[in-house]
């Protein structure tokens, strides 16, 4: 019995010590949709105990700013806090419908949580979004497929406005801007859930003058997925 | 294969007779060689069942095209769709995409909403074909849904695998939803048209917006309108 014991702690003992060692992996995102833009991608690599962001809590300040305005400022901060590895803006800014990019990373013995977040244009704080999955220590290759997320923070109004965190209205980078509208008068207030959330999706309208929305109907909703990841584990 | 087997029986009658007269002209002993040929394999039927059911309200799912092929993508989401594809896409006609693989077989009849349909298709001998599937759905611009190239080893004799499919754009047409472009029941408009002006490459489809959601212009109303998944794929391997 004792012998048992002292055998199944020594497995164990070994299996905790594998899934802690570095890895050699790559992770490679492609955007899905059809006319939807991934702002700079982020994706880290940390411990079971960091997380970026989870379904029914309040956005991070950090999530805030990825989410509303796409910048990875404040999640490169908080993930060199926790001595993450991180792949940052693997497409060199934005990620195209239906375009991939990928990034190669040799991961510091305990990390071996993968999350990824990008925001989605245009939208007022929606993301693409992957929370704590496990990379397999085994070596092969992996396929996640992703949702779109509302982070809970902004009024999803649909109309141009700012990137700045708390700021109301979308940001609108240059591939975006003949393709918006103007002169919407406003699609939703405050979200009624102001926690991160599956994004219920752009209403958009048909007019590029008026209407409610800025976003075009026919071209920026989504279903999803949204996203697939792959990840290499060598 | 026949020819082969009839050759190598004339060549033992024929060695035969030489190798008697040599043992009868003298006492030496003649070897002849003979080649026997490895024994021809009757080619094995490894067939498969797809079943599609048809999980949307009211778009009717093209009769749709089962391939098998070897390696590689007969589609996929990032290529540019080969033009095989935009016609399955943009009027549900199949005919030149069964012939990419190295069989095939094409569903009879649309498959409406909460109907199911069962395809048959055999291949001789290979059991690790890939398997893809394409059909539009009907009542939209260039939407398809399928599978891309599933990897058949998995499935033994008797084993079953069952997926959720979603919609995707062949991104060839724009989603105007008009009267005019729109080929299923709700609009009866134009079909196949070689020009493509929309995005260029095959995308998870944004759905339909519909009459009653905003586009002024669709053709289409709420009951057309889907969320993924679109199709319940069930491939068997029946022997």
């Amino acid at each position: 019995m004792k012998r048992t014991t002292i055998l199944s702690a020594a497995a164990m003992l070994a299996l905790s010590s594998q899934q802690s060692l570095a890895a050699d992996i790559s992770v490679e995102v492609q955007n899905l949709t059809h006319g939807l833009y991934f702002t700079p991608i982020a994706a880290v690599i940390h411990t079971p105990d960091v997380s970026l962001f989870e379904v029914g809590e309040a956005a991070s300040t950090e999530l805030q700013m990825m989410a509303e305005g796409g910048s990875i400022d404040g999640i490169t901060t908080v993930a060199t806090a926790a001595s993450a590895d991180m792949i940052a803006n693997p497409a060199g800014g934005l990620l195209a419908p239906t375009m991939s990019a990928s990034g190669d990373v040799m991961t510091t013995d305990g990390n071996v949580m993968l999350s990824v977040v990008a925001m989605v244009l245009p939208s007022n704080d929606g993301f693409v979004g992957l929370d704590n999955w496990e990379i397999p220590t085994e070596a092969g290759t992996y396929t996640v497929f992703l949702n779109a997320y509302d982070a809970g923070t902004e009024a999803n109004d649909e109309l141009r406005g700012s990137g700045a965190p708390g700021m109301p209205g979308m940001p609108v980078p240059p591939p975006l801007e003949p393709l918006l509208g103007t002169g919407g008068s406003g699609v939703a207030g405050a979200d009624t859930n102001a926690t991160v959330h599956i994004h219920r999706g752009n209403i958009g309208d048909d007019s590029l003058t008026d209407g409610v929305s800025d976003v075009d109907n026919a071209v920026h909703r989504w279903l999803n997925p949204v996203a697939k990841v792959t990840v290499t584990v060598r | 294969m026949p020819n082969i087997i009839r050759h190598y029986k004339k060549a033992i009658l024929l060695a035969l007779p030489l190798a008697l007269s040599a043992c009868g002209d003298d006492t030496k002993e003649v070897i002849v060689e003979v080649e026997v040929p490895a024994p021809v394999p009757t080619p094995v039927d490894v067939s498969y069942d797809v079943t599609v059911i048809n999980l949307t309200n009211g778009q009717p799912v093209s009769p749709p095209a089962v391939v098998l092929h070897a390696d590689g993508n007969l589609w996929a989401v990032g290529q540019v769709p080969s033009v095989e594809l935009e016609r399955i896409a943009e009027v549900g006609d199949s005919e030149s995409f069964l012939t990419l693989g190295m069989t095939s077989a094409g569903g009879e009849g649309p498959i409406m909403p909460g109907d199911q349909q069962t395809i048959s298709v055999t291949i001789q001998d290979i059991t690790d074909a890939k398997l893809t599937i394409a059909a539009m759905l009907g009542n939209t611009n260039d939407a398809f849904t399928g599978l891309n190239a599933w990897d058949l080893s998995q499935l033994e004799v008797g084993d079953s695998w069952t997926s959720n499919r979603p919609a995707y754009d062949a991104g060839t047409e724009k989603n105007s939803e008009s009267a005019a472009t729109v080929p299923g029941p709700a609009a009866s408009g134009e079909g196949f048209n070689p020009t493509r002006d929309d995005t260029g490459f095959i995308s998870m489809h944004p759905g339909v917006v519909s009459a009653d959601d905003g586009l002024s212009t669709s053709a289409l109303t709420v009951e057309h309108k889907f969320d993924n998944p679109v199709i319940r794929v069930r491939i068997t391997r029946t022997e």
